[in-house]
């Protein structure tokens, strides 16, 4: 590990013992007039108060950054446990080791997000005081966190001279998104669906529609997120409408049903992750549920489980590569965003992550691979190349929608209809 | 550490043994063994999921999640620290909960004598700060403790993450000492000082022993608190990963099976210095309120 | 007069570590928490300080509701750690003989693993026809809708296994001092056991119960995890609103508006515990 890298920064140490403290430091602990405590400067680099300003994605602007750039041997990523690729001892991450064999760039890998929310929360005060926040480059669900990062301009423009293979690799429906219209701050890592989960036997019957999770037959044995982005997106589907075109008036309308749901006593609970314990167990018969996991539930052992898409519509959300202003390490971090839209690189993220991927020529390399193989290995693989849960068929992306993107006044009035719902 | 002779024998009645003393009519017998069995299923009861996860460990789960039984394995005990960024965040988890519960058992005892012991001004207050940081939700705690270090610029890691744990730690040490204290006859303090022993003397012969059983419970408290601690971790910890941190994450794709492994051995070497401290002080006949044993894996 | 000066700065010597650690990682970040809860704003504009007071009642007006319900929890987890917990800190206190810190081990064991670990085992436990309540529903000693999981009962439940430890070490600690030659006194001045129970050892446990209540009721009231795992629609606790607030909405001020209700709340309550166990100084309670 090299000095400027090591976890412990040596100005941390500084800034502990006082000893090195500079005079200018000191004033602004004093914080001049402010009370022994300094709270007015502690205010005033307050991390937990937010403003920005939206960065220029001019050509100029981008130019401007990247011309900057110097060639770093590493850079810093982070991301979700367990959301890459493993090897066959799990100790190692074939991409990864394929990645730093073929550009001499060290990946250093932290699995240190949690969650988009928390991981907005740690990383925000240092981005706001213009301090790096550790990491060069960082995966983001699209959404509330994603605008929020853009809003704030805590995102690097991307300059796509630098990563050609996503525009040759990647599918029509990930380019030119809603959330970031002409990719000039993200490209995706990994995609999912929201639709419905359900237990055949338990439940009975074919479910189709959204509305089968209104039914009084499942009445205390229903889940539903927990959440301001799926609940009230795919509730805005089952009327009809696409979120994107939708008005204060829509909103309130989808949380007067969704809220005579909850009162007639339908919903069991509003679930986070831990939905899928509950559908596995049969606590709910039947869920709003994410298209990765009930693939994998099935695998691991809960039986009769079905994933599909209502006929309204469900959802397609995407985990998006970020680089974070104050990088250090930009042009590496860049190279790698390129690197994984090879389909062959793509098919072995697939294979280990079993969620949508962005790239379908990566279907090929997963059959090949499969061809390359035996036993359960192979039919598990010739499943994943097969199963419209990871590509799904331009039939069922045509039933997809994406998010509504809100402006920080319509978030704070789509909050206050919705959060009463799933907290109460 | 040394036996603290004057105390042991002052206080050898309190810690009677397991066979029935003559002259305590206040317990029955029956009572007593009601009681016994009382405790051991309240025992029980606290390691019921215990249990869950250890046969978890052990179930052969083709897929990414681990919650339906699907056969007897030994396959995760064979690589149980197979997943580098797992492995690396519990060697964290353990170093940075042994010593915040050091430095916080050390602080805290000193605040609980003062608060249980003498009476000062500021002492209000000092309790009210107490009170408050046990009473502050937890992400208002980390989100605080976060803004501080990022004016202060402060990078966050691991250090940070101990200074935090130590924050909240301190009150439940001094909260328990001094309960321990407010009983405690200051006379026998006095009487030491009479024989001629110096406060230090003092302190360490004869105040330490008295208040030990409290030290050793708000340490005990401490480190189940920093061991398990989510939150206030996430704000401050950087790069760094703790085992809550990494596990909390990875319900998103299924926690794997190494979890419930190492789990398994944390509360394994947990049980080990149980039973050997118990074997320990068995085969002892004079009193010693706890086994080295114990003292590594609870305060250091 | 040296030895009189050096003894008067004692406590304060001793109060030192921990009073410089809390006032800086502790005491100063919360009072810029409390201005930010006198701030207005959204993330994207930023915040200014503005002194608007009116958050705090808009926040009491909003989340009313989840106030009440965090109290009764916390108060009812209480009175159960409580009854469940002080019988076996009394038997570890005086029975446990050699082995009192192998079984205070042992009581906190469960709680060195991940909350993480413990909550899928509690849902696995607990599930609706799982191994506890699928062979109560076969043999028929409970109705088939019957369920745990997703009810005020289950978070109440979680909520006095989590802080059972915390009620019965201070408890232990308290009781552990109780020298035996006062019952031994006690058992002989008054007729009976009950009483001498009741008139002895009960008004000598008090500290540690004070303490106990301390670090039981006031983390309770403010958990968010039991009510987000085991509740169900009507569960929600005021920990959980500051989470979302401040997590999912970026409502700084309000997060912080809803901590400090939350404190001054809590205080209230346990000023008012402390003058029911009949003192003036709250704090004094613990050595009554």
């Amino acid at each position: 590990m090299d000095e400027h890298e090591a976890l412990i920064d040596p100005a941390m140490l500084r800034g502990l013992t006082g000893r090195r403290y500079s005079r200018r430091d000191v004033l602004r602990l004093t914080g001049a007039g402010a009370g022994a405590l300094g709270v007015g400067a502690l205010l005033s680099a307050c991390g937990v108060s937010g403003g920005g300003k939206k960065v220029s994605t001019s050509k100029d602007a981008i130019a401007a950054f990247w011309d900057k750039q110097k060639p770093t041997g590493q850079f810093n990523f982070a991301n979700w446990p367990l959301y890459i690729d493993v090897g066959s001892n799990k100790n190692d991450h074939p991409t990864i080791d394929m990645f730093e064999k073929k550009t001499g760039i060290k990946v250093k890998y932290f699995e240190v997000i949690q969650d988009d929310g928390p991981f907005f929360a740690q990383v925000s005060p240092a981005l706001k005081a213009h301090q790096y926040s550790g990491y060069d480059l960082a995966v983001i669900t699209n959404g509330v966190y994603l605008s929020d990062f853009v809003d704030l301009g805590y995102l690097v423009p991307l300059d796509h001279a630098k990563l050609p293979n996503f525009f040759k690799y990647a599918s029509a429906k990930y380019q030119n998104p809603t959330y970031d219209p002409g990719n000039k701050f993200s490209v995706p890592w990994q995609s999912g669906m929201t639709g419905i989960g359900y237990n055949r036997k338990l439940v009975g019957r074919k479910i189709t529609s959204f509305y089968d999770l209104f039914d009084p037959a499942f009445k205390g044995k229903v889940g539903m997120f927990a959440d301001n982005e799926d609940l009230p997106n795919a509730m805005l589907v089952a009327m009809g409408l696409d979120p994107a075109k939708t008005t204060e008036r829509d909103w309130r309308k989808a949380a007067t049903k969704l809220e005579a749901q909850k009162n007639a006593g339908i919903v069991r609970k509003y679930y986070t992750q831990d939905y899928i314990t509950a559908l596995s167990n049969g606590d709910t018969w039947i869920s709003q549920a994410w298209s990765g996991d009930i693939f994998q539930a099935n695998a691991s052992g809960a039986s009769d489980l079905e994933f599909i898409i209502p006929k309204e519509g469900g959802l397609l959300w995407t985990d998006n590569m970020v680089i974070l202003q104050q990088a250090k390490n930009a042009l590496s971090a860049i190279e790698w965003m390129n690197f994984v839209y090879q389909p062959r690189i793509a098919a072995l993220l697939a294979e280990g992550i079993n969620y949508v991927t962005p790239v379908p020529g990566a279907k090929a390399y997963i059959e090949r691979d499969a061809a390359a193989s035996t036993g359960s290995t192979r039919a598990g693989l010739l499943h994943l190349a097969q199963s419209p849960l990871i590509f799904p068929t331009a039939a069922d992306y045509d039933k997809l929608y994406r998010y509504r993107v809100l402006s920080q006044s319509e978030l704070t009035t789509w909050n206050s209809i919705f959060q009463p719902i799933y907290q109460s | 550490m040394s036996t603290p002779q004057p105390v042991a024998a002052a206080r050898d009645e309190g810690f009677g043994d397991d066979a029935p003393e003559p002259g305590t009519r206040l317990r029955g017998g029956r009572r007593s063994r009601g009681l016994h069995i009382y405790t051991w299923v309240v025992i029980g009861w606290l390691m019921l999921p215990i249990v869950v996860m250890i046969a978890f460990g052990f179930n052969n789960t083709t897929g990414k999640f681990n919650f339906a039984w699907q056969g007897f394995t030994l396959r995760w005990w064979e690589h149980p620290f197979a997943i580098q960024d797992l492995t690396g965040a519990l060697v964290n988890s353990i170093t940075i909960a042994l010593i915040a519960t050091a430095l916080a058992t050390i602080f805290g005892t000193l605040l609980g004598i003062a608060l249980g012991r003498h009476r000062f001004r500021g002492k209000g207050l000092v309790d009210l700060v107490l009170f408050a940081n046990i009473a502050a939700p937890e992400i208002v705690l980390g989100a605080a403790l976060l803004s501080l270090f990022v004016t202060l610029g402060v990078n966050r890691g691991y250090v940070t993450i101990v200074i935090a744990h130590v924050m909240f730690d301190i009150a439940y040490v001094a909260v328990t000492v001094r309960a321990r204290m407010a009983g405690v006859d200051p006379s026998i303090e006095e009487a030491a000082r009479d024989l001629g022993a110096g406060p230090w003397a003092t302190f360490r012969l004869v105040t330490i022993p008295v208040i030990l059983p409290g030290i050793v419970a708000g340490a005990l408290l401490a480190f189940a608190l920093s061991i398990d601690d989510y939150i206030i971790t996430q704000f401050n910890a950087g790069q760094t990963l703790t085992f809550p941190l990494w596990v909390y994450g990875a319900t998103r794709f299924g926690v794997p099976p190494q979890v419930n492994v190492i789990g398994t051995m944390i509360f394994t070497v947990g049980v080990l210095l149980a039973v050997a401290n118990g074997l320990v002080v068995q085969r002892r006949r004079t009193w010693k309120p706890l086994s080295p044993a114990l003292d590594e894996g609870a305060t250091e | 007069m040296i030895r009189r000066l050096r003894s008067a700065l004692v406590p304060y010597a001793l109060a030192l570590p921990a009073g410089l650690w809390l006032a800086i990682f502790f005491v100063a970040p919360m009072i810029v928490m409390l201005s930010v809860a006198l701030e207005t704003g959204n993330l994207i504009s930023g915040f200014t300080l503005t002194w608007h007071f009116a958050t705090f009642w808009q926040a009491i007006d909003l989340y009313h509701v989840q106030f009440i319900r965090s109290f009764v929890y916390g108060l009812v987890t209480t009175v159960l750690t409580i009854v469940i917990g002080y019988p076996v800190a009394y038997w570890i206190a005086f029975r446990g003989g050699r082995r009192k810190s192998t079984y205070l081990l042992l009581i906190l064991l469960p709680f060195f693993v991940s909350f993480v670990i413990r909550t899928v085992s509690w849902q696995f436990l607990l599930a609706d026809n799982g191994i506890l309540l699928g062979h109560l529903k076969a043999w028929h000693l409970v109705s088939q809708n019957f369920h745990v999981l997703a009810t005020s009962f289950a978070v109440v439940l979680g909520l006095t296994y989590n802080f059972l430890p915390f009620m019965i070490l201070p408890i232990y600690v308290g009781l552990e001092r109780v020298d035996e030659s006062l019952l031994d006194a006690a058992a002989d001045l008054y007729s009976s056991k009950r009483e001498a129970f009741l008139r002895v050892v009960l008004p000598l446990s008090v500290p540690g119960v004070f303490a106990g209540v301390l670090l039981t009721f006031v983390p309770a009231v403010s958990d968010y995890v039991n009510a987000q795992i085991l509740g169900g629609t009507s569960t929600t606790m005021i920990g959980n609103i500051i989470e979302t607030v401040y997590l999912e909405n970026n409502q700084y001020p309000t997060a912080a508006a809803l901590s400090f209700v939350l404190l001054a709340a809590l205080l209230i309550g346990i000023f008012a515990y402390a003058r029911a166990l009949g003192t003036e100084d709250v704090f004094e309670a613990a050595a009554a």
